[in-house]
C-alpha cells in the first residue's frame, strides 16, 4: 500500500466532504439560501416599466381647440396616461388618488394645477408638466439635455452584487465551520481525535479546505445569476477574482474557527456568530457604501475583515483594478486568517 | 516485572464550589500483558482515571507513567502505542464504518490495515453501512476497532459494553480476550461485575476515588472469608431482626441486611444452613424466599462499602 494512503489532511477532509454531500439537508441550506437571496434580487431589480402619471384634463373649462392642444402635447411623453374629466367628477379623482393631477385649461389661456401636496407622486405629476409646458416659452432659458444613467458598473444592482459575494463568503465561513466544530465537540468526537497523534493543524485545516471547497458552487450561483439576470460583469481579471474569493473564504473559516474554539454548544455558536457578524453586516458595506459613516469609525470600519473583501470584490469586479492596487484589503484578509487560526489553534478546546 | 501503567498518588480535583475531589491518592500497577479491570459506582472516579491515563485530562498530582513514558514528555510517543475507546463518542454518523477506521488509521504512522480491523471486530458486512445505521453494539465494536487500527500496545475501554444486549456483550468480550491474548495490555472500566469477572486477571475496586480492594476476582471473593451466599427474606412482621443477629452462627463471616433480605456470607453453607433455619425458628419467625449462591465481586463491593455497586441514586460528579 503507498504511504499517502493514510495522509491525515486528505482523510479528514475526504470524511469532511462525504459528511456534507450525504446530508441532502445541509446541501439544501448551504446552496439553497444563495439562490433565493437571488431571486430576491431578482424580483427586487426587475425591469421596472418608467412611472406612470396619470394627468386629467377638465374640458368644461377651456376652449376644445386648447384642451385638443394639450392633450396632444402631453400624449407625446410617455410616462403620459392623458384623460378627460367634465363637471366635479375631478375632485374625487384627486382626492381618492385615481388621478396625479388635475389640468384645467383657462378661458384667457394659461393653466389652472390642482395638486394634492400629501402625495409624492402628484408633487412629481406636477413637475414633468411643468416642465413640458413651459419648455417652449423659455427659448432664452439655458439649454438642458436630459440623459439616462443605465451604464452597466454603475447601477445599484453592480455595487450590491459584490457586497451580497463578501456576506456570503463570511456567512459560509463562520457558520460552516462553526456548526461542525460545536457539532463535534457535543459529540465527544473531538476529545477522541485529542486522543490520537493527529496533528491538531491538519485537523483545522481540513476544515478551512472543506469549508473553501464548499464555497466555489456558492459563489458560482450568486456570479452566474448576477451575470445572466442583470448583466453584472466582472471588469478586472478573472483568475485574480478567484484568489480574492478563495482568500475570503479562507479568512472567514480562519475566522470561524477561532469564534467556534471554546463554545461547547450549537446555541452558544450560533450566538457568537451572530454578535461577530451583525456589526460587519451593518458598517462593512454590503447595502450601502460603509464610507456613509463618520470619519472617526472609518479606521476601524476599514479594518473589518468583510470591509476589506467588500472592498477589495468592488475593486476588481467594478473597477477592474489589479491584486497589487489593493494590498491593503489583501493585508487586512490575510492578518484576520492568519491570526484568527493561530489563536484558534492555541486556545481550542477539544473536550 | 514490567508494567504497562504505573501511577501513584493520583489526584484530581476539579475546579467549583465546593471543588470535586474525583480522584484522591489513587495507586495502581498494571502488568505488561494482562486484562486490569477498574470497578466501582458512578462517581467513583474510573472515568477520570482513565482520562488521566490516556492523556485527555491533566492530574492535579502524582506520579503517571504510561508504557515507561511520560504525558508532559513523550505525550506524541504515547499516543502512537496506546488505542483507545471513550465513554460514549458519537463517531460520524454519515461516514461508512470503514471509512471511519480508515481516518483514524491516517493520524498513525503505524498500524492495521484497516480492513483488518473491521475483520477483527467481524464487522466486514458492515463495513459500508454508514455508522448511523448500526446498532448500540456494532458502534461499539466499530469504537474499538478505531482503537486497535493503531495496533496499540495498550488498549483502553471505558465501559465498553454499558448498555448492550447480552449477545453484544459476549462478541466485545471475545475480541478483547484475542486482543490479550496476542500478548497486549488491556485496561478497561466497567460496573458489570459478571464481565470483570470472566474478562479480567486482576481487579481494582474504586469508590470515591480511592482504590478500595486490588487482586484477581477470585482473591477477593475469598477474602470475603467465605465463597458463598444466602440470600434469604422473613415473612412480613414489626421489628425485623438486625442482620448482627445472624453474624454469630456458624461459619458466618459478614451478615447485611437491605429493605428486608438479608444476606449472609458463609464458609460452608452445610454448616450455616441448618443453623439459620433453627435460628429463625427460636426467635418465632418464618422464611418467606430463601436462595444460595456462589459469592461474587458485587457481594466484594457491598461488603466493602454497603452499597450496590449499580445504585443508581449515588450521584456522579460533573465529568
Amino acid at each position: 500500500m503507498s504511504a499517502n494512503r493514510y495522509t491525515p489532511l486528505v482523510q479528514l477532509t475526504l470524511a469532511r466532504f462525504r459528511e456534507f454531500y450525504r446530508e441532502p439537508a445541509a446541501v439544501f441550506w448551504v446552496y439553497g439560501f444563495p439562490l433565493i437571496m437571488a431571486v430576491a434580487l431578482g424580483i427586487a431589480f426587475r425591469e421596472r416599466p418608467v412611472e406612470q402619471i396619470t394627468v386629467d384634463i377638465r374640458e368644461d373649462t377651456g376652449s376644445p381647440a386648447a384642451v385638443a392642444t394639450l392633450k396632444e402635447k402631453l400624449a407625446a411623453d410617455e410616462r403620459f396616461t392623458v384623460r378627460t374629466v367634465t363637471g366635479d367628477e375631478w375632485v374625487k379623482l384627486l382626492r381618492s388618488g385615481k388621478s396625479d393631477l388635475i389640468i384645467a385649461p383657462l378661458p384667457e389661456g394659461g393653466y389652472e394645477l390642482w395638486d394634492e401636496p400629501n402625495r409624492s407622486q402628484t408633487v412629481l405629476a406636477r413637475y414633468a408638466v411643468e416642465s413640458i409646458l413651459y419648455r417652449p416659452a423659455a427659448a432664452s432659458a439655458p439649454k438642458l439635455t436630459e440623459k439616462h444613467l443605465e451604464e452597466t458598473g454603475n447601477r445599484y444592482i453592480d455595487f450590491l452584487l459584490p457586497g451580497l459575494l463578501g456576506m456570503n463568503l463570511m456567512g459560509g465561513g463562520l457558520f460552516g465551520v462553526g456548526f461542525v466544530l460545536a457539532d463535534m465537540r457535543v459529540r465527544k468526537l473531538l476529545k477522541r481525535f485529542l486522543a490520537t497523534p493527529m496533528r491538531r493543524s491538519d485537523f483545522m485545516i481540513s476544515i478551512m479546505l472543506s469549508r473553501m471547497v464548499f464555497t466555489i458552487p456558492e459563489v458560482l450561483i450568486l456570479l452566474i445569476f448576477g451575470w445572466a439576470v442583470f448583466g453584472v460583469k466582472n471588469q478586472g481579471s478573472l483568475l485574480e477574482l478567484t484568489f480574492l474569493i478563495v482568500l475570503g473564504a479562507a479568512s472567514f473559516s480562519g475566522l470561524g474557527l477561532l469564534v467556534a474554539s471554546r463554545a461547547k454548544t450549537i446555541e452558544t455558536v450560533s450566538g457568537l456568530m451572530n454578535l461577530v457578524m451583525l456589526p460587519m453586516w451593518l458598517l462593512s458595506g454590503v447595502f450601502f457604501s460603509s464610507e456613509r459613516f463618520p470619519d472617526w469609525m472609518q479606521p476601524f470600519i476599514k479594518a473589518l475583515p468583510l470591509t476589506a473583501l467588500n472592498d477589495a470584490l468592488r475593486a476588481v469586479m467594478l473597477e477592474g483594478r489589479s491584486l497589487a492596487e489593493i494590498g491593503y484589503e489583501l493585508g487586512v484578509l490575510i492578518a484576520w486568517g492568519v491570526l484568527s487560526f493561530a489563536i484558534a489553534l492555541k486556545i481550542f478546546r477539544w473536550r | 516485572m514490567s508494567y504497562a501503567i504505573r501511577c501513584q498518588n493520583l489526584v484530581k480535583t476539579y475546579p467549583g464550589r465546593p471543588p470535586v475531589e474525583a480522584v484522591r491518592g489513587l495507586d495502581l500497577e498494571i502488568r505488561t500483558g494482562e486484562c486490569f479491570g477498574l470497578l466501582g459506582p458512578n462517581g467513583a472516579g474510573k472515568t477520570t482515571t482513565m482520562e488521566i491515563l490516556e492523556g485527555i485530562l491533566d492530574l492535579t498530582s502524582g506520579e503517571v507513567e504510561v508504557l515507561g513514558r511520560r504525558w508532559d514528555h513523550d505525550a506524541a510517543e504515547i499516543r502512537r502505542r496506546i488505542g483507545i475507546s471513550l465513554q460514549e463518542t458519537r463517531l460520524a454518523d454519515k461516514l461508512t464504518v470503514r471509512e471511519v477506521v480508515r481516518m483514524f488509521r491516517s493520524f498513525y504512522p503505524n498500524g492495521l490495515d484497516p480492513d483488518e480491523a473491521v475483520r477483527r471486530v467481524s464487522m466486514e458486512e458492515k463495513a459500508r453501512s454508514y455508522v448511523s445505521k448500526l446498532s448500540g453494539g456494532q458502534r461499539q465494536r466499530l469504537a474499538v476497532a478505531c482503537a486497535i487500527v493503531a495496533d496499540p500496545e495498550l488498549l483502553f475501554l471505558d465501559e465498553p459494553t454499558t448498555g448492550l444486549d447480552p449477545q453484544s456483550r459476549r462478541q466485545l468480550w471475545d475480541i478483547i480476550k484475542g486482543f490479550r491474548d496476542a500478548g497486549r495490555t488491556v485496561m478497561l472500566t466497567t460496573h458489570y461485575m459478571d464481565e470483570a469477572e470472566r474478562l479480567c486477571d486482576r481487579v481494582a475496586v474504586v469508590d470515591h476515588g480511592r482504590v478500595i480492594a486490588l487482586g484477581t476476582p477470585d482473591e477477593l471473593i475469598a477474602r470475603l472469608g467465605g465463597q458463598n451466599v444466602i440470600d434469604f427474606t422473613l415473612t412480613q412482621a414489626p421489628n425485623p431482626p438486625p442482620a448482627e443477629e445472624f453474624k454469630g452462627l456458624p461459619s458466618v463471616t459478614s451478615a447485611r441486611v437491605e429493605s428486608g433480605a438479608y444476606g449472609l456470607t458463609v464458609a460452608e453453607p452445610h454448616v450455616a444452613l441448618p443453623a439459620l433455619l433453627r435460628h429463625v425458628q427460636s426467635i418465632n419467625r418464618e422464611l418467606a424466599a430463601l436462595t444460595t449462591r456462589h459469592a461474587t465481586l458485587e457481594d466484594v463491593f457491598v461488603n466493602l462499602t454497603g452499597r450496590h455497586l449499580r445504585d443508581d441514586a449515588e450521584d456522579a460528579p460533573a465529568k
